[in-house]
């Protein structure tokens, strides 16, 4: 044991691990809330429905997975990845269109409301399918530890940091150089103007809401492979989480959220670590709590009057 | 039957009907008759049904008050609270606390747990005034989540998970009669609880019609417009939530007192979802709707055992066709306002004035 600083680094690993998939989640939120300025109370569930998802295809593939070990592995994966996308991108373009969209004009806290209803639905629609038993995430990839400085990690936590991050840049990249990440930005500046300058504002709401859902789905995948355990619930508390990473990188900020993901991530590995892990949910909305109050406009987001 | 003499025993059958139509139309007409009638049908109910339906009815009159209360934050100033369930929890183990620990009797408990909430309603209430709606709504489920996660974890004083028995029952002191035990009388319970919803129901609409009630409602409707033209936003603001989290302390204390047991899943967030949906499906401002939430929502499916799994199914469902359809509510008159003008349609563009 090499002491504290064994244990530091270990936190930091775990914190960072974790800290990843809530940056997943809370791009989504902050993207919606970038282009329509509401909270997608759903977006925790849409997650949750991936995992589900990655579940069922999984099952679909057990007997060919269990024959074809090694290259099979990266098209299992594939597969589970991909079939939890496509249906949380559909997922989240369906909830926009059925839930949001006709309230768009309406008072703030309609949309709300219905966000939230959709969010019983779903939750309660995957229970009464799956029953309310947590239910065991099979883990695909053969488990290897690594020894650095005292601290142990898997491989696991380095395929989710790394496929975390990649897909983090992916969208930073989309955002920042295609002519649809321009129209997005366009629009989250100013809706209206957008319109006028030709901009289809609703094609860009659903592309927000199919690229929110799609990073929702793989971090339920990596939440499967990382815990090995998922269940109806688990899109509240991570979405809770998600959110408040959302808003301490400043919402609507993309690599806000990334940031805001990570440090939480940490800041919660490392109240658990110290103050004990069943206090991790308390630190958590304390920090969302403090920032909220201390900093709304979070540590990346600019502070803008709020418009009349 | 008599009174009004001749006429009526020449032609009874006719007469009697119409001087029927007449009476209920009458009713009809008055709203205190109407108010009147009704708690003289709920009096009836309480001497006449059985200790089943009794249960639930305690039951719809504590998610009743724990609406009314919500109804005062979400319909008539327009916060929307999504931890309010936290409130009931303090109110729920402040009774349960003080009176396992120390024997303090009900009847103190029950107006100091209101006021203890009343204060973390100000705690959280002071730190989030300056925050939108939607900011509003997540913090409030922070807290409410902090709050549960607290009892939960707190096991040196809430007894953790396995919470707290042995809660003492109300006790009323008749004068000559000796002590009346509520114990697990189920009509007692009941008439105790409808005492405090006719309580709360009375403060509920004196407030919509004060003073304090005005500011709200133009909080509601634009806060900037409110603050500019002289409301106290921050007192207001406050103020609501305070009387909010009164409402639900005091709904708390009865529960602690009526079960003799509390424990954290009582007070998870799906409880904090249900008031809401009480509060905003019945007609978030409207004091009839509120109670008929809370019959549709609790009284409704204890009735219907076999599809209570789909119950919340049902809620999400319900809450988005609601609004989707009628936004204001079942009973409501008007929601939180108007659509923002601006976004609908446009300011009419300004005549073009030949700049002489």
């Amino acid at each position: 044991m090499e002491g504290w600083g064994a244990v530091y680094l270990q936190q930091v690993v775990n914190g960072l691990t974790i800290g990843s998939v809530y940056a997943l989640i809370a791009l989504g939120y902050t993207m919606v809330y970038g282009v329509l300025e509401m909270i997608n109370f759903a977006h925790g569930d849409v997650f949750m429905v991936g995992s589900f998802v990655g579940l069922l295809v999984l099952a679909l593939l057990a007997p060919s997975s269990s024959a074809a070990a090694g290259g099979g592995l990266l098209l299992v994966l594939g597969a589970v990845f991909l079939g939890a996308m496509a249906s949380c991108g559909s997922l989240g373009v369906t909830i926009e269109r059925v839930a949001y969209r006709p309230l768009r004009a309406s008072s703030r806290l309609g949309p709300l409301i219905s966000a939230l209803g959709v969010s019983l639905f779903i939750q309660n629609a995957v229970m009464l399918l799956v029953g309310a038993r947590p239910k065991a995430f099979p883990q695909l990839i053969p488990k290897q530890l690594y020894h650095v400085g005292g601290a142990v990690f898997t491989n696991v936590q380095v395929i989710i940091l790394l496929a975390s991050l990649l897909l983090m840049l992916a969208l930073d990249q989309f955002v920042r150089r295609t002519r649809w990440g321009r129209a997005m930005r366009a629009v989250a500046q100013d809706a209206e103007a957008a319109g006028f300058m030709g901009v289809e504002v609703n094609s860009v709401v659903t592309l927000t809401f199919l690229l929110g859902s799609i990073l929702a789905a793989g971090a339920g995948i990596m939440v499967g492979l990382y815990y090995g355990i998922v269940d109806f619930f688990m899109g509240y508390v991570a979405g809770l989480k998600a959110f408040t990473a959302a808003v301490l990188g400043g919402i609507g900020n993309l690599r806000g959220a990334m940031l805001g993901g990570l440090l939480l991530g940490l800041a919660e590995s490392f109240g658990a670590g110290f103050v004990g892990a069943h206090w991790r949910d308390v630190i958590a909305f304390g920090v969302l709590i403090t920032v909220l109050v201390l900093r709304p406009g979070g540590l990346l987001g600019e502070h803008l009057p709020e418009k009349v | 039957m008599g009174g009004f003499g001749r006429s009526g025993s020449r032609r009874s059958r006719p007469k009697l009907t119409e001087r029927l139509r007449r009476a209920s139309r009458f009713i009809g007409r008055s709203r205190h008759l109407q108010l009147l009638a009704l708690l003289a049908a709920l009096v009836v109910f309480g001497l006449q049904a059985d200790e089943y339906l009794l249960d639930i009815g305690v039951l719809v009159g504590i998610y009743s008050i724990l609406g009314l209360g919500l109804s005062i934050v979400i319909g008539q100033a327009g916060l929307l609270d999504l931890g309010y369930i936290a409130f009931y929890a303090i109110g729920a183990y402040w009774t349960a606390l003080l009176s396992t620990y120390f024997g303090v009797p009900f009847w103190l408990l029950l107006p100091s747990a209101a006021a203890l909430a009343a204060v973390f309603g100000v705690l959280l209430g002071y730190p989030t005034l300056r925050l939108r709606g939607d900011y509003l709504a997540i913090v409030t489920l922070g807290f409410g989540e902090i709050i549960r996660i607290t009892l939960n974890n707190w096991r040196q004083l809430t007894n953790g998970p396995m919470g707290i028995m042995g809660i003492g029952h109300p006790r009323l002191a008749l004068p000559g009669l000796g002590a009346f035990d509520f114990g697990l009388n189920v009509q007692a319970y009941y008439f105790l609880i409808l005492v405090l919803d006719v309580v709360a129901v009375f403060v509920v609409a004196r407030l919509a019609r004060s003073r304090v009630g005005l500011a709200w409602k133009a909080i509601r409707e634009d806060e900037l417009a409110a603050g500019a033209m002289g409301v106290n936003v921050r007192r207001a603001k406050l103020l609501a939530f305070a009387l909010g989290a009164a409402f639900a302390g005091a709904a708390g204390s009865f529960f602690a007192g009526r079960v003799g047991f509390v424990s954290p899943e009582s007070f998870t967030f799906v409880e904090s979802v249900l008031v809401v949906c009480i509060v905003v499906i019945g007609g978030s401002a409207s004091i009839a709707g509120v109670i008929l939430g809370a019959v549709v929502f609790i009284g409704l499916p204890e009735l219907l055992r076999e599809v209570a799994r789909f119950r919340m199914l049902a809620f999400g469902l319900g809450m988005v066709v609601l609004m989707l359809t009628r936004p204001q509510g079942l009973l409501g008159q008007e929601w939180m306002g108007e659509p923002e003008k601006s976004r609908t349609e446009p300011e009419p563009e300004p005549a073009l004035v030949p700049d002489l």
